[in-house]
């Protein structure tokens, strides 16, 4: 891979892979809804839609189509450390990506018309995840965990914020955090490095660097014990989270509850973008078989997310029809308590280490999933640990996995969340 | 500086003939089907074992049986206790996935290369004797009836099972339910499942697909080991009866008070995989409800008026005649106002047709997208799946470009006009809308 920073600050990371004539290339901003103050909640994620648009040289009637014309799939996302956008395409469209993407960082236009249209889109995403007790009970959870940090508030932004923001505010945060000198470039594909590095060059030599950004410097204070939440609302199931606060990606303990989430709930992998939309192999894990092969929960699952600043380790599972939610909330708490008394064993770690290789190797199968991987780890301070990750993983001990459980695993570090669903008044009206 | 005009001229019909899939394809002396492709992207091969036997063969009265089978099969067999089939999974970092369509049951992995020997037997051992041991059984059970609950739950579910049963009526395959009711789930019993095992898992009905970092010969000797041995009877063809098309407008409302959206789907029966116009119909959907973020539906629904975070369309030709399906989801307040721009949306698709730049768009996106559609071994071996389920042919990803490039805009207008007909439309809107 070849790692370059432009005079004026924008990183680029350069791997030319073969296999496939695509490239994908992607931007990422060191922007999200950790950045984000009080009334401004949301605003990370609705720059997002706007910087999808119209640029002074992209007039918004052309943005369609604009990567198409390649047989190309484009997409952005953002979350709590970062914005980013992609383009994957025929190698041949390596020009228009590069020329969107500096576009993007530099002549997005924010109509004023534009901006209303999309307060109603977001409104409209934001209603859609609250259908979902599920999602619901996760923004909750970690409402709760934190009560300073900014991880607090979920990205989409609070319905008020969302309501009240104008387009002053959304330009102003636009202008203040895309700049080069905020942002990693990622080129993955059948490309020329060299050649590659001369044409980012071309379109993005020339943007002018940004005043330094002034970050919150809020750190979320030690938790010193348990909270507890209930959500009642109408709903045909149960569903119980418990999160843990835990380390960011740079802390000596990640890697070890990586192993110890693997031996709990079944390998993720570190990918977000491609990791979790195949399950895990966790029918040997010790919540699955507490929780599901006894019949009290239907699924569990573990998230441990690499972030910046320390976020939560979550516990998920969703109750068996006529199990209490108590009994899941027992039963889970007990088999933790046993891995913070016990640890895992020698034959447990084999299996982690060795799930956590092959997902690593499956999550790279393609341009679009190796850029990513890339960019992601660069935008949050540790491509080093991401690069080093097959090692690291291997040499993690059980001593390590023992030690990062009785640190994360105390009952005062956690918090619990219910949802607990009131039966549906709902009915049927048919009209033909 | 003019950057985004369309200068771009290649001819991805030349890319795609250069990277040409070329499976091998072999037919076992007991029937089964197998197809491999080696590749060398990664140390990993996908695995992706079709039955024909989904959902559609589930005995009338008893739907929700092929799905209870696909999460019990891998629970034990008559070699393998659940927890050596845990272990043997876990072991080895695989996450086993199994499902079901209307026609397919479906046995899907990824493994090292280093483990494909093994884990292929296991994936055939699965499918070919299980043993669905009785405690097993009243686990899963558990799992789909919360299953069911939760998809009770959800308006985007329960407005397309509505209108799945609407277009699809009287007992029609394509409109029950795939995880059927909670009281059917509850009465089944193990012989009922093993029987539908027996009459319908059989070896003329299997297609083998192996991708990945595995030589041919090893692939197929591996695959003539698992399942060469295998011998049952063919069942008998499964016969699908085509839908009559609604005779009149239909529209349901399901009320979901404490929903903070409402979920809207709209479709109409339109063609089978095989029909001449299926390239047409295609095309036409793509540019109404696809190209780009929704085609025209996304852009009068969420990019003109705001009004949907979702808005596109969806063309699921299958064995018989599938359903073009429109959907969005909106703020309860837009619900009318959504509803009124789909029909807008289709009265002007049907009154003035797509245009020939619209045409064209949509075709050079699905040629170009292509290589990218055929980038990793799980979305090769699920597109060669594919083309032997429906007989497309060994060149069909060769074909493909041409098959597109045919249709002409009167071909896909008039596919418009067959398919859309918005004076017989049916509509569900599922959320805390009272209609």
């Amino acid at each position: 891979m070849r790692r370059t920073t432009l005079a004026n600050g924008l990183t680029v990371l350069i791997r030319e892979e073969h296999t496939a004539p695509l490239a994908s290339v992607w931007c990422w901003y060191k922007v999200g809804s950790k950045d984000e103050r009080p009334g401004l909640t949301g605003v990370s994620h609705w720059c997002e839609h706007m910087n999808f648009k119209g640029t002074t040289n992209i007039p918004r009637d052309q943005v369609k189509g604009i990567i198409e014309q390649y047989g190309g799939s484009w997409n952005g996302y953002t979350w709590i450390d970062e914005t980013t956008y992609l383009e994957t395409a025929t190698r041949d469209a390596l020009d228009r990506m590069l020329f969107i993407e500096s576009e993007r960082m530099a002549n997005c236009l924010y109509h004023p018309d534009d901006c209303e249209s999309e307060r109603t889109v977001i409104i409209s995403e934001l209603q859609g995840g609250e259908n979902d007790p599920d999602n619901l009970l996760d923004q909750e959870l970690t409402a709760t965990a934190f009560k300073a940090h900014p991880y607090r508030h979920p990205t989409i932004g609070w319905l008020s914020d969302l309501e009240t923001m104008t387009r002053d505010d959304l330009y102003g945060y636009y202008r203040r955090h895309y700049v080069p000198n905020n942002a990693t470039l990622v080129i993955v594909g059948d490309v020329d490095a060299d050649q590659a590095l001369r044409r980012v060059d071309r379109y993005f030599g020339a943007i002018q660097p940004g005043a330094a950004i002034d970050r919150i410097r809020t750190r979320e204070p030690e938790q010193t014990g348990e909270r507890r939440l209930t959500i009642r609302k109408e709903g045909t199931t149960a569903y119980l989270k418990v999160g843990y606060h835990a380390p960011a990606s740079t802390s000596a303990d990640f890697f070890p509850l990586l192993v110890l989430d693997a031996v709990l709930t079944g390998a993720k992998g570190l990918n977000l973008w491609s990791s979790f939309r195949v399950p895990p192999p966790q029918r040997s894990a010790r919540l699955y078989r507490a929780l599901v092969e006894r019949g009290r929960a239907s699924s569990v699952s573990g998230s441990l997310m690499p972030t910046e600043d320390p976020f939560l380790y979550t516990v998920s599972a969703t109750a068996k029809t006529g199990t209490p939610l108590a009994a899941v909330e027992e039963a889970l708490l007990a088999e933790l308590d046993v891995l913070r008394r016990d640890g895992i064993t020698a034959a447990e770690l084999k299996r982690a280490q060795a799930q956590l290789r092959a997902r690593l190797v499956f999550e790279s199968d393609s341009v679009t999933n190796i850029a990513h991987q890339l960019g992601y780890f660069e935008t949050i301070g540790t491509l080093d640990a991401f690069i080093q990750a097959p090692a690291r993983i291997a040499a993690v001990t059980l001593d390590d996995v023992a030690s990062a459980a009785r640190r994360i695993f105390p009952a005062s570090n956690r918090t619990v969340g219910w949802f607990d669903p009131l039966p549906s008044g709902e009915s049927l009206k048919s009209e033909v | 500086m003019d950057l985004v005009s369309n200068r771009h001229t290649s001819d991805f019909k030349l890319q795609t003939s250069a990277r040409g899939l070329s499976p091998a394809h072999a037919v076992l002396p007991n029937g089964a089907t197998l197809l491999t492709k080696h590749t060398t992207t990664t140390p990993a091969v996908a695995i992706n074992v079709a039955m024909g036997a989904g959902s559609a063969a589930d005995p009338p009265g008893n739907a929700g049986m092929t799905w209870l089978l696909s999460r019990v099969i891998d629970r034990g067999t008559a070699l393998r206790t659940a927890a050596d089939i845990a272990d043997e999974l876990d072991s080895r970092g695989i996450t086993l996935t199994i499902s079901v369509t209307r026609h397919l049951f479906s046995l899907v992995c990824t493994c090292l290369a280093d483990d494909f020997e093994p884990v292929l037997a296991l994936v055939g051992d699965i499918l070919t004797a299980p043993s669905l041991p009785e405690e097993e059984l009243a686990t899963r059970k558990g799992e789909v009836l919360t299953a069911i609950r939760q998809d009770e739950d959800s308006p985007a579910v329960r407005a397309s099972e509505a209108l799945m049963a609407l277009l699809y009526p009287s007992g029609h395959p394509y409109g029950r339910r795939t995880k059927g009711s909670t009281a059917v789930v509850e009465s089944l019993v193990r012989d009922q499942l093993l029987q539908l095992h027996a009459s319908r898992f059989a070896p003329t009905e299997l297609t083998a697909v192996i991708v990945g970092d595995v030589e041919r010969s090893r692939a197929a000797d591996a695959a003539a080991r698992v399942f060469g041995g295998w011998t049952r009877p063919a069942p008998p063809p499964l016969v699908v009866p085509a839908s009559a098309p609604p005779a009149a407008k239909q529209r349901v409302v399901i009320p979901m008070m404490s929903k903070a959206q409402a979920d809207i789907a709209c479709g109409f029966v339109a063609v089978a995989r095989k029909d001449p116009d299926y390239y047409a119909c295609w095309l036409m959907n793509h540019v109404f409800g696809q190209y780009s973020i929704g085609g025209r539906l996304g852009d009068s629904i969420r990019e003109r008026q705001g009004m949907a975070y979702y808005a596109s369309s969806s063309l699921d030709a299958n064995v018989a005649p599938g359903p073009l399906t429109i959907r969005a989801g909106v703020n309860p307040a837009n619900v009318d106002r959504a509803l009124a721009s789909i029909d807008e949306e289709m009265a002007r698709l049907v009154r003035d047709g797509i245009t020939q730049k619209e045409l064209d768009d949509s075709r050079r996106f699905l040629i170009g997208s292509i290589p990218r559609a055929l980038e990793t071994n799980a979305a090769i071996a699920n597109f060669l799946q594919t083309e032997e389920f429906f007989g497309l042919g060994l060149d069909y990803d060769e074909r493909l470009p041409d098959l597109l490039g045919a249709v002409t805009l009167d071909q896909a207008n008039a596919a418009a006009r067959r398919i859309i007909r918005p004076e017989l439309s049916t509509v569900v809107i599922a959320g805390p809308y009272q209609g």
